[in-house]
This record gives structure tokens, sequence and C-alpha cells, in this order.
């Protein structure tokens, strides 16, 4: 194995991006529940959409996202509860008169029109003077990257373009909120990775509240300012991507944002802000306390993610470190799942390794030492 | 390879030709259609020969005289007694295709958008008149409309007519109340079938662009039911102008039609091809109006955008 420095893991104050806007809020909603007999689709959802903000509504299918989603854009109603938008409450305003546009997931683009009367099909109507239905039209098609595309038929469009024109017939009718349902998920992978970049870049270019649905973890954590995560109608957690990347809420919320190795422990000491827990492989270690925790007895889980696991080379050492045996290894080319199987702990711990020092070269059965930050091991309710 | 071998190959290779001709896809797609097709040409194709080639003859009292001239066509298309029947039958099919279209749009529309679970039913439903012979149901408006019949009666009794109107039955309008009822099932169902293919989604997109209930039906549900539309027209339209019974039964002297002309010069005038060219008059102008139809409901279509 190659040499390698001792790995430290210093301290580094890093520097915080300021996603964070003047907080006026766009969308309010309050307590809103929309039954379908017995059937909770929403149940009881509270959440404030600031204005500006990339926003996505992330859960697996069913979870209410998309129920939600209709509810703000007038196709559905709550059956209890307020919506408002830009401070105007939305009860009893029909769909067509709401200041929201959406991105539907079939695009739903009019196959008897062609791109630019499917761009201009929200503009008719307002009976704009002097060419400024055609200049919007121009506009909206060059911010979607479809100039000259404007004669051709629906139905002669690739699904990125189809995508584009969605987009730019929402766009042009200058909507204080785009909502976007799924907009990507019909994409292949390539083409889906780019529009991510470019829907965001267009967000930041346009300035309006994009409100996106998606069960795609890593297009809400690329994309998102903030992101609610629901679960059967209720919504579980809203905080920026990395928070719930890193500090999820529940055992729930951290499993549906990607790999998470859980950790039994001992609750030792609990005060306000922190936890101080006894676990079989890591020891004592103090935590923040996550904001909603609520104990259960003497229990809690300790999480942490796969890849903030280090691979310790030789007599490299740490601060903090736990050793254990490679019991499976799966090459993805980047990178490298090791298998690593700690004594005390009932679970093997999932390391996630970059392929730069040689990871995939470990043969199954190498004793090793794993370093951490205890930092990266956060508390969470089961 | 052995010498036997080589002696066996060329009735092996005729017979894997016979069969690779019998599996091919033209093979297999004719052998499929040949019974429909035989009797297409038999029924179909046979006749409508004999009646254009019969058009070109003359009747010579008992016996045809087979020496070809455009006589007939002459006086099919300027004799006027031929050219009334003619545009008064195009007059009351076209009538007839529009109100039909124009009555059962709505009701499609309805199963289509709020028949719910039970669109099966409401289609069932439509069909119930044609459980009863056609006679029947045209002899029903008889009823209806005749001068001691049930509108007539039901006008007295409110005190709205002093005495029984004549005007209901026996002319062309009856002929029109008639023939609208009697199609309407056929109109229904081609517009319901391309109603149905009309994606919701597009609609509430057209809603959340700003469109009313009214305007995102006549913007996006109209043009894209148009299809549905124009075969409708066309269902009915194209049997109405060769319609006989009708006419002769609620049309009177007012409401006679082409078709009531071909049957006299086939029956008692006994002009065979005298008839036959006013049937194949009638093909080509309904083949033409259809036509017609067709380019001028694109256009509106076209239009509408």
């Amino acid at each position: 194995m190659p040499e390698q420095p001792q790995i430290d893991l210093p301290k580094v104050e890093r520097p915080q991006e300021d996603r964070s806007r003047p907080e006026r809020a766009m969308i309010e909603i309050r307590n809103v529940t929309r039954s379908y007999g017995a059937f909770k689709a929403l149940d009881d959802a509270s959440l404030t959409i600031r204005e500006g903000e990339f926003f996505s509504l992330l859960g697996p299918s069913g979870c209410g996202k998309t129920t939600l989603l209709r509810m703000i854009a007038g196709f559905d109603n709550p059956t209890s509860g307020s919506i408002s938008v830009g401070g105007q409450p939305m009860e009893g305003i029909p769909a067509n008169r709401r200041p929201t546009n959406m991105v539907f997931q079939s695009y739903a683009i009019f196959p008897h029109l062609n791109v630019e009367q499917n761009v201009a099909y929200g503009l008719k109507r307002l009976k704009l003077q002097g060419g400024e239905e055609k200049r919007r039209v121009e506009e909206a098609l060059a911010q979607v990257s479809l100039t000259g595309l404007g004669k051709r038929l629906a139905t002669e469009l690739s699904g990125g373009q189809r995508q584009r024109v969605a987009l730019a017939r929402a766009l042009v009718m200058r909507p204080k909120v785009l909502l976007l349902d799924e907009p990507l998920s019909a994409l292949d992978k390539k083409l889906r990775e780019q529009m991510q970049v470019e829907l965001r870049r267009l967000q930041q270019a346009v300035g309006i509240t994009f409100v996106l649905v998606t069960h795609d973890q890593y297009e809400a954590l690329a994309m998102s300012d903030r992101i609610a995560v629901m679960f059967g109608g209720k919504i579980a957690q809203v905080a920026s991507p990395k928070e719930i990347y890193q500090r999820p809420v529940n055992r729930q919320v951290a499993d549906f944002l990607g790999g998470m190795n859980f950790v039994k422990a001992e609750i030792v000491e609990e005060n306000s802000a922190s936890l101080v827990v006894d676990t079989l492989g890591f020891g004592r270690v103090k935590t923040d306390k996550p904001k909603a925790f609520v104990r259960n007895g003497g229990a809690a889980t300790l999480g942490i993610r796969p890849e903030r696991l280090r691979v310790l080379w030789d007599n490299a050492t740490a601060k903090f470190e736990v050793a254990g045996k490679v019991v499976e290894r799966h090459y993805f080319g980047e990178i490298t799942h090791l298998i690593v199987d700690i004594p005390g702990l009932e679970k093997p711990l999932s390391v996630t390794e970059t392929n730069d020092f040689g990871a995939d070269d470990i043969p199954v059965g190498t004793s090793i030492r794993l370093a951490y930050d205890p930092e990266a091991l956060v508390a969470m309710a089961d | 390879m052995t010498a036997a071998a080589e002696g066996s190959s060329p009735l092996r290779m005729t017979r894997a030709r016979r069969n690779a001709l019998l599996q091919s896809e033209p093979v297999q797609g004719f052998a499929l259609i040949s019974p429909t097709f035989l009797y297409a040409l038999i029924l179909l194709v046979l006749p409508i020969l004999v009646v254009i080639a019969h058009s070109f003859w003359t009747q010579n009292y008992l016996t045809i005289d087979r020496t070809f001239t455009l006589e007939n066509y002459r006086i099919a298309l300027t004799e006027p007694i031929y050219r009334d029947l003619l545009w008064r039958s195009l007059y009351i099919s076209l009538t007839v295709s529009l109100f039909t279209v124009i009555l059962a749009y709505p009701i499609a529309y309805f199963i289509s958008f709020h028949g719910g679970r039970h669109k099966s039913l409401w289609l069932f439903l439509i069909t119930i008149p044609f459980w009863t012979s056609y006679l029947l149901r045209v002899m029903s408006w008889k009823v209806i409309l005749g001068y001691n019949g049930v509108l007539n009666s039901g006008l007295m009794g409110l005190g709205i007519i002093d005495e029984p109107s004549t005007a209901l039955l026996y002319n062309s309008s009856a002929v029109i109340i008639t023939l609208t009822h009697a199609w309407a099932a056929f109109a229904i169902l081609p517009i319901f079938v391309s109603l149905e293919k009309v994606d919701r989604t597009l609609v509430e997109a057209a809603t959340d662009l700003g469109d009313g209930p009214l305007r995102s039906f006549l913007r996006v549900t109209l043009p894209l039911s148009a299809p549905g539309v124009i075969s409708a027209a066309l269902i009915v339209m194209i049997p109405t102008v060769g319609d006989y019974v009708t006419p002769k039964l609620v049309g009177g002297k007012d409401g006679v039609m082409i078709a009531n002309a071909i049957q006299a010069q086939f029956g008692k005038a006994s002009n065979w091809p005298l008839g036959a060219a006013l049937s194949v008059t009638t093909m080509l102008i309904v083949t033409l109006m259809a036509g017609a139809t067709v380019l001028i409901i694109r256009a509106l279509q076209r239009l509408a955008r």
C-alpha cells in the first residue's frame, strides 16, 4: 500500500456560502390536509416558501408532494387549512387566476400548435400591443436556448426540447411562482444532469420562486436552496440541502437521502443543546442535539455517512479511529464501497473511498482502521 | 458434402422457397383479407361497375341498347326536376349533418368528461333506440309530427296554436328532424372517441396559462377533437344524401329526395340507364362534398389557433 501521511482531520473554518435571502414569504401553507375518503394524501402540512428561492418537495411516490403542488396551482383544493401566494389567500381562486404557472410532468405541449404558438398561448389573452407578444416569446425562447425553433411542431421535438418549451411557456407569463412537477424524470441521465444545472442557472437569472417536486434526492440536493422531505402525507424536515443531508431528523430522512450507517447508542447525558452517548464501536461521543429530538427511553441512534469514514493507510493515525475487517468490496469506477465489520457493532459499516489511493485494491479479509470526525456522527430520532 | 446430399438439394430449395413465399408478409396479409375482399369485390365493386356501364346505355322499351351515349347524363344534369331533387338532397343531408354534429357534441362531451365510472352505461343507453327497427322509429315521428299528432295536440293544449299545424309533417323539415334523430348515435360515437383521446393535462395546462373553461374548450378541446367531428359529419352526410325510406314516409311531395327518383327510374319508369346515370352523378357529388367538408373543417381548425 502507498505511503501516506497522518490524517489529522484538522478543524478548518470553511467559507459558508450564503444562500439565504431576505426572508419574505411567497407561499404560506397552513395546516393543510387533503383527504380522499379515509385516506389522507396530505396530513396537516405547514410550510413557508420564501420569495425568490428554489424550493424542492422531496419524497417517495405517494408521499403527497404532487398533491401539495397541485393545490398551490389550484387544480385541487385542501380539505382543511389554507394556502396563500404572495400574501393573497388562494381559497376560491380558480387555477386560471392564480399567479402561478406550472411545468407538467408530461410537459403538456399542445400538439396542434407549433413552438411559438405554444409559448404565446397564455399571452394571447392579454392582447399585448405593438409586437410586445412577439418580443416576449423570443425572449422566453432565448432563455431556454430554443431560438430559431419557433416554427417547429410539437411533434417534431425531442424530449429535452419539449421540456424547454414547457418551461418557456410558463416563464413567459412572468408568474410569481413557477411550479415544476418532476420535470426531469422523463429525460435520460446525462440530459437530466445538464438540465439540473440549467434550471438552477435560469432560476437565479429570472429570480422567480421555483417549487420543484421530485423523488430524486440528488436532483433536490443539487438544485435547491431549501428542501422539504415528505413521507406519508407529512412533512418530515425542512432545511437546506446540506443540513438535510448532514443532519437528518430521523432514520427515514437519512435513509432516503443516501447511504447512512446507523449505530445504536445509549444516552449518558442530555442537555438543551447536546447529547453524550455511549456506543459500542465509537465509544463515548458528544453530539449536537437535533431540534426535534424526542427521547425514547435511554436509547438513541447515531448515524454516519459512508464517505465520512476514511481508510487509514499503514501506520497513519488519527485522533478518532475504529478498527475492523473488510468483509466485502464493491467497485463503482470512481469510488469503491467497502463493507467493514467492526467488533461490537451489530451491522458492519459501509465506507465509501475514492479510488485515488488504491481502496479498490484492498483485499477482502484485510484488517483496517477507519478515521472519522466525531462531528459527522449525528444523533437522530428512530 | 456427399454426392447424395448434392442431388437432393434442388428439391429442398424449392420447398424452402415455397414455404418462404407462404410465410411472407404480403401473402399472409392477402390470405387474411381475402374473404372480405372477395365479398366486397362481388357485392360492391361489380354492381357499381354494372351501374356505371348502364349509365352509358339506352333503354329501348324492354331491351337495352348498348351503344355508348352521354344522353342520360345530359338529362340528369340539365332536367330541372333532377337538378332540384339533387340540390334538395344535398341541402337536407348538409343540414342534417350540421344539426346532428351540433346536438351530438355536447352529449359526447358529457360522457367523455363527466361520465366518470358510468361511461359504458351512458354509451349503452345511447344504443337503446336501435333496439327497434328504423321503420318503427320513422313511424313514431309521424305520430309526433302528424296533423293530430303529439306535438300539435300538445301545442293546442297549451293554447299556443288554435288549430293543428300542417307545417310539421310531409315536407323537408320533417325529413331533417327524423334523420337528425336517427343518426345521432353515429355522430356521438366518433366524437366521443376523439374526445377520449384528448389528454386532460392539456386542458389543465390551458387553465394554468389563464384560460377559463370556455376558452380552454375553444382553444384546446375543440381543435383536438376535430377528427371526430369530421368523421361524424361524413358518417351522417354520405348516407343521408341517398336516403330513400325517410322521405318516402315523412317527406310528402315536398320532401322527395334524389333516391326516390332513382328508385322510380329502376321501378315504375323502368329506365335503368337514367337511374344509373342519376346514381353515378349523386355518388360523384357526394364524394366532392365529403372532400369539401374535410377541407372546410381543417381550415376552421387552423383559424382557431
